[in-house]
């Protein structure tokens, strides 16, 4: 069973919802980020993304486009990536996805992508402009492995949602507003119904991100999905002072 | 509608893009078979922008070269000084027909912004237009025009703060404000529909010439040159020639300093090595780094500073119908100080690439030959930098 699947398993047994925690590789280095791996999961954090730097993040807001920008500024590269969940692989067995953008994989090379990642141990990748209809660019090379394409869906979806979600693997990642990452805590009007309409249309785990900021936007989500995804706020939190990043966390998670 | 050119082009966008993308492909279908529609679309083009441009034969550069005939298509004539300005009209009428009150824009030159900010201008309704802050210095002219226009400039400091990144900028406001918004792109890239509506938009330059140049020489043109950054002007021209196969289409992107020194726009010139990958929405080649990031880059035209070219030209290129070449900054300039001197015309310095690469064919040529070059815009814009680089 793929570590991802195990984890929501447990958290279902548990009664508890899922904080996924994401970062940007190589920001502001790789042994950094190791670091914050490690901080992560012991404040309590269910799921790793971790974000591959790209020049033209069109789904990211600031916070996370000058992350970007710092890390390949300090060379971040796929392979080094790559090599830090090898390292990281080692010590833990947390879950660990990849937030890519299609054209780094496409540039690195599509079979030779999927297969480092399966080999490094990361089990799940959520590419932002990779919509349903262009899923096929993929098809080939990750229906051999238990790698999970991670499908999102938006406000903006309506009876996409079906569709989207036939055979999807892993969990169902919902955008809680139309903008870009980090944007705020103000999440689309009809959030409810749209959430509701979600679950009723698979059995997976579904998770909210985007401008996921504080507690209280913990709390409301959680009572609405399986858990939380928190990017923009913890990325903040990091290039602000990364010696309170368990803290923060555990703040976030705590009941 | 077919999402693709062979294996280029695509829907490569968030989810939260797909539905106004699939709203606004119907809307397009469903505009261009209507009637009503084509025939406003023909009103202002004739009305306001000033159509059909001439076909100019152009006498003294002809015999200052000494070869082919060569006629230039005046898009520099339309109303807004460039061929932008047809696309806008189309894609205005349909947000109208669409409802939407708000349009934004992407620019580079600023020729599409202005063109955008004018089409907002005539029919009402509130502009934005994301302009990279380097553009902006290189375009102080046009960043006036379109604030005297009634549209609000929005500075991109991201990034390379060119081309490239007002797009991003443009399409990451589009998601935000997706359900009120119209985003009105100036060429022939980004997602599907946007460049086969684009192009559609832009075909009356090559439908105007094919009918203008039978009449004034009985025969189709032997060559025809378009300067390519995005690609507009270029498919607008080739696409009611792409059947006819003796017609030879040449792009002409930019190879700024010299396509060997890096600092350049060319993608699928000879020694650029462009790749295939994914930007703005769609699939095409790209200038990329070995970790597929975007490569900047350069020209001394920010209408041709663009590190990818539109889907169409990356599938003409692939099936052969269409050659791309690239000419460097000197070299277009040279371009743009001869047609001054030779014909009193001052062209833009994207269009003046399409000249530059005519001088060195047309000489080659034959008498009895001719050359098409489509004038894409005027150099009015580019005067002042003109001025400085030449002091």
């Amino acid at each position: 069973m793929n570590r991802i699947d195990r984890t929501f398993k447990q958290l279902k047994k548990s009664g508890e919802k899922a904080f996924v925690a994401y970062i940007t590789a190589g920001d502001p280095d790789m042994d950094k980020t190791e670091e914050y791996i490690y901080t992560l999961e012991e404040a309590g954090t269910d799921i790793i993304e971790l974000g591959i730097p790209f020049s033209d993040p069109l789904a990211d807001g600031p916070t996370l486009q000058e992350a970007a920008q710092r890390a390949l500024k300090k060379g971040a590269t796929v392979d080094k990536i790559i090599d830090l969940v090898r390292k990281v692989r080692q010590k833990t067995s947390i879950p660990l996805i990849f937030l890519v953008y299609i054209n780094t994989i496409l540039t690195y090379g599509k079979e030779k992508f999927v297969e480092s990642c399966v080999e490094a141990g990361v089990d799940g990748l959520i590419i932002p402009d990779l919509p349903y209809e262009e899923k096929d660019e993929l098809k080939d090379v990750l229906d051999k492995t238990t790698l999970a394409l991670i499908p999102l869906v938006a406000p903006t979806s309506k009876d996409r949602i079906k569709t989207i979600l036939n055979g999807a693997k892993g969990f169902v990642y919902c955008v809680s507003n139309t903008g870009v990452t980090g944007s705020s805590s103000s999440f689309h009007q009809s959030i409810d119904s749209y959430l509701h309409y979600v679950k009723s249309c698979t059995d997976l785990p579904i998770a909210v991100g985007f401008g996921i900021t504080h507690k209280k936007d913990v709390i409301k989500m959680n009572a609405l999905s399986d858990g939380v995804i928190v990017g923009s706020a913890i990325v903040r939190q990091i290039h602000k002072d990364s010696t309170q990043l368990g803290t923060f966390v555990k703040q976030l998670i705590a009941k | 509608m077919n999402t693709k050119f062979g294996t280029f082009g695509g829907q490569y966008v968030p989810e939260t893009l797909m539905y106004p993308l699939k709203e606004l492909e119907a809307a397009y279908e469903e505009a261009i078979k209507d009637e009503g529609f084509i025939k406003d679309y023909r009103y202002y083009l004739s009305e306001y922008v000033g159509r059909p441009s001439p076909l100019y034969y152009a006498e003294r550069l002809t015999r200052y070269l000494g070869g082919a005939k060569i006629f230039l298509k005046r898009e520099d004539l339309n109303h807004t000084g460039a061929h932008k300005i047809n696309n806008v009209i189309g894609q205005m009428l349909l947000a109208k027909r669409m409802g939407k009150k708000k349009v934004i824009a992407e620019t580079g030159a600023g020729q599409h912004g202005v063109a955008t900010a004018t089409g907002a201008a005539l029919f009402g309704l509130s502009c934005t237009v994301f302009m990279g802050e380097e553009d902006m210095e290189r375009q102080q002219l046009n960043v006036f025009k379109m604030k005297l226009l009634g549209a609000q400039v929005y500075p991109v400091k991201s990034g390379t703060r060119t081309l490239k990144d007002a797009t991003n900028e443009a399409i990451r406001e589009w998601v935000r404000r997706v359900e009120d918004t119209f985003y009105v792109i100036g060429s022939v890239v980004g997602p599907h529909p946007y460049p086969t509506m684009v192009r559609s938009f832009q075909k009356v330059i090559g439908e105007e010439t094919k009918e203008q140049i039978l009449e004034k020489t009985g025969e189709l043109p032997n060559v025809i040159v378009a300067c390519i950054g995005g690609g507009s002007n270029a498919a607008g021209m080739f696409y009611p020639f792409i059947h006819d196969e003796q017609v030879q289409l040449i792009g002409v992107e930019a190879a700024g300093k010299g396509i060997l020194s890096g600092q350049h726009a060319a993608v699928l010139s000879e020694g650029a090595n462009g790749t295939v990958g994914v930007l703005h929405g769609m699939k095409t080649y790209l200038l990329t780094d070995p970790n597929g990031n975007i490569k900047p880059a350069y020209s001394v035209s920010a209408g041709l500073d663009y590190p990818g070219t539109g889907p169409e030209h990356a599938y003409l290129f692939d099936t052969k119908r269409a050659e791309y070449t690239a000419v460097t900054d000197s070299e277009a300039l040279e371009a743009f100080n001869l047609l001054s001197k030779v014909e009193g015309i001052i062209p833009a310095l994207e269009s003046s690439h399409a000249v530059a690469h005519v001088i060195k064919i047309a000489p080659k040529m034959r008498k009895d030959q001719s050359i098409v070059i489509n004038l894409s815009g005027r150099g009015d814009k580019d005067v002042q930098s003109v001025q400085v680089l030449q002091q």
